[in-house]
C-alpha cells in the first residue's frame, strides 16, 4: 500500500501547475481591467470567487487524487498480468497472444447469438445456457437447503442427526456425484443440473442453520413476553434475524455452482460454456478457450456482486 | 388484619431457583418471600451475581422456579406474557423494525383481537408520545440514541398495558444525565398511569428515588431478601428538593450500610 502511495507522489505534483492555471484568470482579473476606479467593493467580490475557485480546485485535485488513487494499483496489476502473458507467449509460441485472444474476443462478441446448428452457436446463447442449467440447479438447492437449514437451527434434536451426514457428504468433489445424476435422470442434462444441485445445496443449509441458532436470545425473550403466535415469531423475527446468514449461504452457493458448471458441462455436453471450452479445445482453438476463462470469470464477479449488494441492504446495523 | 387483594396483587412465596450447570448444581436464590400492592414501586437491589435479575425474570416468566410458588391477579404465573411487560437492560428492540413497528408489534398482540386497526395505530402512537418519541416514530432503531432506544423499549412495554411493569436495569446502559432524565420520566409516567413495577438496579439514589419500597438482597450464591425499606418520601417527588430532605440521606445511608457494610462484596 504504501509503495502504491510512494509511486502516486509524481501525479500528485503533476497536478498543481494546472489547478494554479484554474486559479490565474481570476486573480489576475482586476489588474487587467482597464478601468481605473478600482471599486474596492469589486476587488472583494474578485477575491471572494478566486478563493471559492481555488477551494473548488482544491476539492476537486483531493477527488482526483483519491480515484486515481482507487483504481492505479488494479490497473498496474492488470498491465502486469498481460505483459507477462504477452512475454510468455512469445517465448513459448503455444498460447496465443493478448492481442491475438483480444480480436478473437472481439469477433466472438460481434455474433453472440448465431445458430447454426446445435454444435455451433454464439456465445451469447452459450453463455444463456450455462446460466439457466446453473440457476436451475442453484434454485432446486435453494428450495431445498433454506428450509432444511432453518429445521436443522431450530431443532437440536435434528441437527445431530444431520450434522453427521452433511460433514461427510460436503467435501466429496463434485464430479463424484455425476454418475449418480446420470444412473438416476437417465439423460446428461438433468445430471449437470443434479450436480450443480447437490454441490451447491450445502453452504445454504449450514449457513441458515447457524443464523438460526445465533438468534439473539434477547429476541427470543422479546417473543416470549409478547407471547407472539408461531407465525409471527417466524416472519417478524427469525427470518428477519436470520436473512444476514442466509444470503451469506446463498451467496457461496452461487459460486460454487457457477464454479462447478463448466466442468460439468465438459462431461455432459450439450450447450453452454463448459462444453463450448471443451468443443474449442477439440478445434484446437485456445484463444477461445481463453476468452471462455475471462467470461466464467467476469460471469461469476458480477453475481457475487450482485448478492453483495442484495446483502448489504438487509444489513440493519 | 386480612389483607384485600389488592394488597397482595403480586405474591413470591417461598421461591427457591437453582440452576443445573455443568459443573454440578448451583443455588442462586432461596426462601424468597415477597408481596407487592397495586400500584407500589418495588426496586430489587443488591451487588452484581446477587440473582436479583433471576428473581425479576422468574416474576416475567422467563424462568420457572425449583421451589415455591409465584401468584400474579390471583394466578399462578406459568410463563411470560404481554400482562407482566419487561424492559429489558439492552432494549432488545428489533432492529428491522421501525419504532412505530416495534411498538406496535405488542399492541397488535395485545389488542388486535379486539380493536380495528386504526385503534391500534392510536395506541401505538398514544404509547410513544408518552415517552417522547412522537417524532421518531418511523426512525429505525440504529438511527436513534440509546436513550431513545431505551424510551422505545418502556413505550412497548407500557403499550401492552401490563397488569405489572417489570424493568431490568433499564438505565444502567445509559450516561448519568440521560439516566436521571428518564428516571424523572419514569416517575411522571407512573404517577400518571398508576402501575405497579417492579425494578432491578444496583443504582442507590435510583432506588431511592423512584421506589415506595426497596428490596435487599444478600450476596450469592443462595441470596435472599436481606432487609426490606419502605421509603417514607412524599410523591411527587423532585430529585433537587430530595437533596435538602433528611429523610431521603436517611434512607439512601441505610441502602448503602446494608450494601457496602453488610454485604461486603469479596474483591473480585
Amino acid at each position: 500500500m504504501t509503495s502504491a502511495i510512494a509511486t502516486l507522489r509524481p501525479f500528485a505534483v503533476n497536478l498543481e501547475p494546472e489547478v494554479a492555471a484554474a486559479n490565474e484568470p481570476a486573480t489576475r482579473s482586476p489588474a487587467a481591467g482597464p478601468v481605473a476606479t478600482l471599486d474596492a467593493r469589486a476587488a472583494e467580490v474578485v477575491a471572494a470567487k478566486a478563493v471559492a475557485i481555488a477551494e473548488r480546485a482544491r476539492l476537486r485535485r483531493g477527488r482526483a487524487r483519491a480515484i486515481v488513487l482507487a483504481l492505479l494499483p488494479p490497473l498496474l496489476g492488470f498491465a502486469l498480468f498481460i505483459s507477462a502473458w504477452g512475454l510468455f507467449s512469445q517465448t513459448t509460441g503455444s498460447l496465443p497472444s493478448p492481442a491475438k485472444t483480444w480480436t478473437s474476443a472481439v469477433d466472438l462478441f460481434s455474433h453472440p447469438f448465431y445458430q447454426k446448428g446445435p454444435n455451433d452457436q454464439g456465445i451469447g446463447w452459450n453463455i444463456l445456457s450455462s446460466l439457466r442449467r446453473g440457476g436451475i440447479g442453484f434454485g432446486f438447492a435453494a428450495l431445498v437447503g433454506l428450509p432444511l437449514g432453518f429445521v436443522f437451527g431450530r431443532f437440536a434434536f435434528a441437527n445431530a442427526m444431520a450434522s453427521p451426514i452433511i460433514s461427510l457428504l460436503r467435501p466429496v468433489s463434485p464430479l463424484a456425484w455425476l454418475p449418480i445424476g446420470l444412473m438416476a435422470f437417465k439423460a446428461a442434462n438433468p445430471a449437470a443440473i443434479w450436480v450443480i444441485f447437490i454441490s451447491s445445496i450445502w453452504p445454504m443449509i449450514i449457513n441458515t442453520a447457524v443464523g438460526v441458532q445465533r438468534v439473539p436470545q434477547d429476541y427470543l425473550n422479546v417473543a416470549r413476553v409478547l407471547n407472539l403466535s408461531e407465525w409471527k415469531i417466524m416472519t417478524r423475527i427469525l427470518f428477519p434475524a436470520v436473512l444476514p446468514y442466509t444470503l451469506t449461504g446463498v451467496r457461496l452457493s452461487l459460486g460454487v455452482a457457477w464454479l462447478v458448471i463448466v466442468a460439468a458441462e465438459m462431461l455432459t455436453g450439450g450447450v453452454g460454456i463448459g462444453f463450448w471450452v471443451w468443443d474449442e479445445w477439440n478445434n484446437l482453438n485456445v484463444e477461445h478457450i481463453i476468452v471462455a476463462i475471462f467470461v466464467v470469470g467476469i460471469v461469476g464477479l458480477l453475481l457475487e456482486q450482485l448478492l453483495l449488494l442484495l446483502a448489504r441492504r438487509f444489513n440493519y446495523d | 388484619m386480612e389483607k384485600r387483594p389488592v394488597d397482595k396483587f403480586l405474591r413470591i412465596e417461598a421461591v427457591a431457583m437453582t440452576f443445573q450447570t455443568r459443573n454440578g448444581s448451583f443455588a442462586a436464590l432461596r426462601d424468597i418471600d415477597l408481596t407487592v400492592k397495586k400500584g407500589e414501586f418495588v426496586t430489587l437491589i443488591g451487588h452484581s451475581g446477587c440473582g436479583k435479575s433471576t428473581l425479576l425474570n422468574l416474576v416475567a416468566g422467563l424462568l420457572k422456579p425449583t421451589e415455591g410458588l409465584l401468584i400474579c391477579a390471583e394466578r399462578e404465573i406459568a410463563g411470560p406474557g404481554p400482562e407482566r411487560a419487561v424492559v429489558f437492560q439492552n432494549h432488545s428492540l428489533l432492529p428491522w423494525l421501525s419504532c412505530f413497528d416495534n411498538v406496535h408489534l405488542a399492541v397488535e398482540r395485545v389488542f388486535g383481537a379486539t380493536e380495528k386497526k386504526a385503534d391500534l395505530k392510536r395506541r401505538t402512537q398514544a404509547a410513544l408520545a408518552l415517552v417522547g418519541l412522537m417524532h421518531a416514530e418511523h426512525k429505525m432503531p440504529h438511527e436513534i440514541s440509546g436513550g431513545m432506544k431505551q424510551r422505545v423499549g418502556i413505550a412497548r412495554a407500557l403499550s401492552m398495558q401490563p397488569r405489572v411493569l417489570l424493568l431490568d436495569e433499564p438505565f444502567g446502559a445509559l450516561d448519568a444525565l440521560t439516566r436521571a432524565h428518564l428516571q424523572d420520566e419514569l416517575l411522571k409516567i407512573v404517577a400518571a398511569t398508576g402501575s405497579t413495577v417492579v425494578m432491578v438496579t444496583h443504582d442507590v439514589d435510583e432506588a431511592v428515588l423512584l421506589s415506595d419500597r426497596i428490596v435487599m438482597l444478600t450476596n450469592g450464591p443462595a441470596a435472599t431478601i436481606g432487609e426490606v425499606l419502605t421509603v417514607e418520601l412524599p410523591r411527587p417527588r423532585d430529585r433537587i428538593e430530595l437533596e435538602e430532605d433528611a429523610r431521603y440521606h436517611h434512607h439512601r445511608a441505610a441502602v448503602l450500610e446494608f450494601l457496602y457494610r453488610r454485604q461486603m462484596r469479596q474483591a473480585a
